[in-house]
């Protein structure tokens, strides 16, 4: 006769976990790293596996120290998510201490001393981010030209060469492939006085709606997203409120004066919109996390990114944005309660 | 006839595994060698034995009286002698044992006789008395609720009831009983329906049946036909659980919503399960009490099936008799795999609101553990499948850090424990655990609370009274030196006896009064006792009660 094991109900459960949900997002992201892979070389691969490297070694060191189990909590995969987003958000020539300490910063400080998962309240992402670009500003925004426009293709070896030696090949000179991402071009173009056309076709990088290169990456991640959705990881709310914000704040000012404010699909395809929209904001832990608290979430990192990007002083406003918001999430969600069945409200 | 029907927030769709079970009919379950029906089978107050150890009872007999109006009265489910009234396991998730009587059956299953011939003139009686015939019979809930039945079809002058609804939705995964009891049963449960839309005065009685039960709505579609009442609609609802849970049920079907801390009759609606309906139907027209019930089987028997139970066959006999090998199990549920709850004992008995038992073995596991619990990660599917529309995982950080003033203003408590957050969680954290965690103990704090309460008005009343004796001592002391320096000794020491009589006669009267109060009802020991001696007790209370009480005037 065995014993009889009493557990609490439910006695059924659906075939869920962290680790799928995590693999799912790792999967999702894939086709746009191939497309940073096919538009800017292998830099970003090689960000890729610093910053995850990075992020398991430390993240086992600190579980250590902090006395819990450690191979649970790595296969979870959420330090590897927070990596990838990390590595594809750096710029494909950033040298490797970049990744390496957004990386450390992302995992150690802003994930493992809040207590780990689930309890960090910023994303560790873009709190990496966000302190690379503070305290190293020249590497974080020297952009490698898209390789349709440079026609410079880097091979392996000689990525690896730039990344860890800051070796370029012999005849190129680091002036000749690199460039300002299109935000900051735009940006410092404006400072001297000329006109939002004037920029957009007077230089060789901007495209069809934001930087060359860029654009299409921004479409794969697009893609990704979809399929996250489709797949139920995420849901529409911030994604739709975000891009619909910054859509119409950059539509109205536009209209307003489109000599100053750049056209509306620039925003959406240029910097880390898109890969926000469906990877970062979406974070569940540092999100808001009620229906309506996600749409006005959603909503308000889509106009901070505008005013940022607009009247701000950096370039891009993606890690910022999503930053301040977190902080507000706590307080949106206990003001955004749902109806609760049988009650008037 | 087309009825709009309405959403309910979240829900799952789950894999309901009900068709091995639905292919056979159900087949009445043999007579087990003991029965153990337990007193407390229901929501309310334990009933009391009527019979003792040793005396022959007959199926049907009454054996235990309802001691309360929320109580319910059992009955012997088969022939034999009472062996025993003593604590045995029960079929409850505390594992705790608790009174029940146990009947040796004789194998004849001899019916107590009845002068009751079918009577099916109810619509011209009383609803009073067709209340009383359903009390009597000890009918309660048998969706799993375990509410009196004449209590809910008692809704009071204040709640006028418009509509009656059936719930044969059955949406736990596994359970076909109700399933089974439509197919087989369906002009019962009309007819119980009738009589309870008789009784509540109701003008539409709506059944509804998830659309997985196909068979079962054109069985109750059928039979509602061959009656001709226009009050009575069959209606197919979408299969999502919980949508038989009451106030999910109402809301798809009605639009409405259950108030708050309110009861379905508030808002004209009264729902009872379709087996209820069935039981109703035996207890008025045929004047059968509440014996016997439908129930599933699952899982460690070759194959699922429905039987015909006698109340208070142990569920080791059920698994024996279906070729089960007990050895090899090692889990029993009793009830549906999202709501029911595990077993300690097999030898807990069928009980009026046992709708299945589910069973684990080592070789088939129906129902596998859930994963190690991880950090929640805040992802808010649980809240998007909650049917109340709660936030299931700022109920868990509140339960968890104790914060349970926060925990209740979130409405924990209107959480219906339906187990939907639980299911999806990609984190496998125990949510309902918790939330039960919570509401035990927020109620043992509030129980903590009231005690303190009592005990400080006690204090207080304490110091009130030392106060007043000092205040008197000194006044007595203030009196004798007047008297002393008047000179009249004598009077002095009268008056002195008589306050000190006075004050203790006082005392002791206010003394028993507290006692009688503070301890809410006067509690007897004469539940175990024969009527007989019952009836004294209560003829020498009734002469006490008219005794003048003792007085200052007549002691003095």
């Amino acid at each position: 006769m065995l014993p009889l094991k009493t557990p609490s109900s439910p006695h059924a459960h659906a075939m869920s976990s962290v680790s799928i949900v995590m693999l799912k997002v790792i999967v999702a992201l894939i086709p746009g790293i191939i497309a940073s892979v096919y538009f800017f070389g292998w830099g970003t691969l090689i960000n890729v596996v610093l910053a995850a490297a990075t992020a398991l070694l430390s993240e086992a060191f600190v579980l250590r120290l902090r006395g819990h189990a450690v191979m649970p909590a790595l296969l979870d995969g959420s330090a590897l998510v927070t990596a990838l987003l990390l590595a594809v958000a750096l710029p494909p020539i950033a040298p490797w201490w970049i990744s390496v300490l957004g990386s450390l910063f992302a995992i150690v400080i802003t994930k493992q001393l809040y207590g780990g998962l689930g309890y960090n309240p910023f994303n560790p992402a873009m709190a990496g981010y966000a302190f690379l670009l503070i305290s190293f500003p020249a590497a974080m925004t020297t952009w490698l030209l898209p390789e349709v426009v440079s026609g410079v293709h880097l091979n392996l070896i000689e990525s690896l060469r730039v990344i860890f030696l800051q070796k370029w090949p012999m005849e190129l000179h680091v002036d000749a492939v690199s460039m300002a991402t299109p935000l900051d071009l735009i940006k410092t173009q404006l400072g001297v006085h000329r006109t939002i056309s004037e920029i957009r076709f007077g230089t060789s990088i901007i495209g069809d709606f934001g930087g060359k290169g860029i654009e299409w990456v921004g479409n794969w991640y697009l893609l990704g997203g979809l399929w996250l959705l489709y797949m139920r990881v995420i849901t529409w709310h911030i994604p739709f409120l975000m891009l619909a914000t910054l859509f119409a704040f950059s539509t109205l000012f536009s209209l307003y004066d489109p000599d100053v404010y750049s056209w509306p699909m620039f925003h959406i395809f240029s910097g880390g919109t898109l890969l926000c929209a469906f990877f970062i904001a979406t974070d569940p832990v540092t999100a808001a996390t009620t229906p309506r608290g996600r749409l006005i979430y959603g909503a308000g990192i889509g106009a901070l990114i505008y005013i940022i990007r607009t009247w701000g002083g950096y370039p891009d406003a993606v890690a910022f944005a999503v930053l301040l918001m977190n902080i507000a999430a706590p307080t949106i969600d206990y003001y955004t309660q749902p109806r609760v069945y049988g009650y008037d409200k | 006839m087309a009825r709009r029907l309405h959403n309910f927030n979240g829900g799952l769709m789950l894999d309901d595994h009900k068709h091995e079970p639905t292919r056979i009919a159900a087949a009445p379950s043999h007579i087990p060698p003991r029965l153990y029906l337990p007193l407390h089978q229901h929501i309310g107050s334990p009933a009391a034995p009527v019979v003792q150890a040793g005396d022959e009872v007959l199926k049907g007999q009454l054996i235990a009286r309802a001691t309360d109006y929320i109580s319910a009265a059992v009955h012997a489910s088969s022939s034999g002698v009472v062996e025993a009234i003593a604590d045995f396991p029960l079929p409850h998730p505390s594992g705790l044992q608790g009174p029940c009587i146990v009947i040796r059956t004789d194998g004849h299953d001899r019916w107590l006789k009845r002068d009751h011939l079918p009577r099916r003139d109810f619509r011209s009686r009383d609803a009073h008395e067709l209340r009383q015939e359903i009390r009597d019979a000890g009918i309660v809930g048998m969706g799993g609720a375990g509410f009196p039945t004449a209590v809910k079809l008692n809704p009071g002058p204040k709640n006028k009831i418009d509509t009656l609804i059936l719930n044969g939705a059955e949406c736990e995964p596994y359970i076909t009983c109700d399933d089974l009891l439509m197919r087989e049963r369906p002009e019962e449960i009309i007819e119980g329906m009738r009589v309870m839309l008789h009784i509540l005065g109701a003008a539409n009685g709506v059944i509804a049946i998830e659309s997985n039960k196909q068979e079962a709505y054109r069985c109750m579609l059928a039979a509602v036909q061959a009656v001709r009442d226009a009050a009575l609609e069959v209606i197919m609802i979408p299969t999502i659980y919980p949508t038989g849970g009451e106030k999910q049920l109402i809301k798809v079907l009605t639009g409405r919503e259950v108030p708050a801390r309110g009861l379905p009759a508030n808002i004209g609606v009264v729902m009872q399960n379709v087996a209820t309906a069935a039981a109703v139907y035996r207890a008025v027209v045929l004047g059968e009490p509440l014996v016997s019930r439908y129930l599933t089987l699952a899982g460690g028997v070759p194959h699922a099936c429905n039987l015909e139970v006698l109340l208070g066959t142990p569920i080791q006999f059920l698994i024996e008799e279906l070729h089960g090998v007990r050895t090899t199990v090692d889990k029993i549920i009793m009830g549906g795999p999202m709501m029911g709850f595990a077993l300690h004992s097999d030898q807990a008995p069928v009980i009026k609101t046992t709708n299945a038992i589910l069973l684990s073995t080592v070789a088939d596991r129906p129902l596998p553990a859930r994963g190690e619990p991880m950090a929640c990660i805040r992802c808010g599917e649980c809240a998007r499948v909650c049917p109340a529309q709660l936030l299931p995982q700022q109920l868990y950080w509140y339960a968890r850090a104790r914060e349970f003033e926060r925990a209740q203003s979130h409405h924990l408590f209107d959480c219906i424990e339906c187990g939907c957050c639980d299911y999806v969680c990609p984190s496998h954290i125990p949510l309902v655990q918790y939330y039960r965690y919570a509401k035990t103990e927020i109620s043992a704090q509030l129980r903590d609370k009231q005690r303190a309460e009592i005990a400080r008005e006690r204090h207080e009343s304490r110091q009130q009274r030392l106060e007043r004796q000092k205040l008197e001592r000194a006044q007595r002391h203030e009196a004798r030196k007047a008297v002393v320096e008047s000179g009249s000794l004598d009077e002095l020491a009268n008056a002195e006896s008589r306050d000190a009589k006075k004050a203790a006669i006082q005392a002791a009267v206010e003394r028993a009064k507290v006692k009688r109060e503070s301890s809410g009802l006067e509690v007897k020991n004469i539940d175990g006792l024969a009527p007989e001696a019952q009836q004294k007790i209560a003829e020498v209370e009734a002469r006490r009660a008219h005794r003048p009480p003792p007085d200052d005037n007549t002691v003095k």
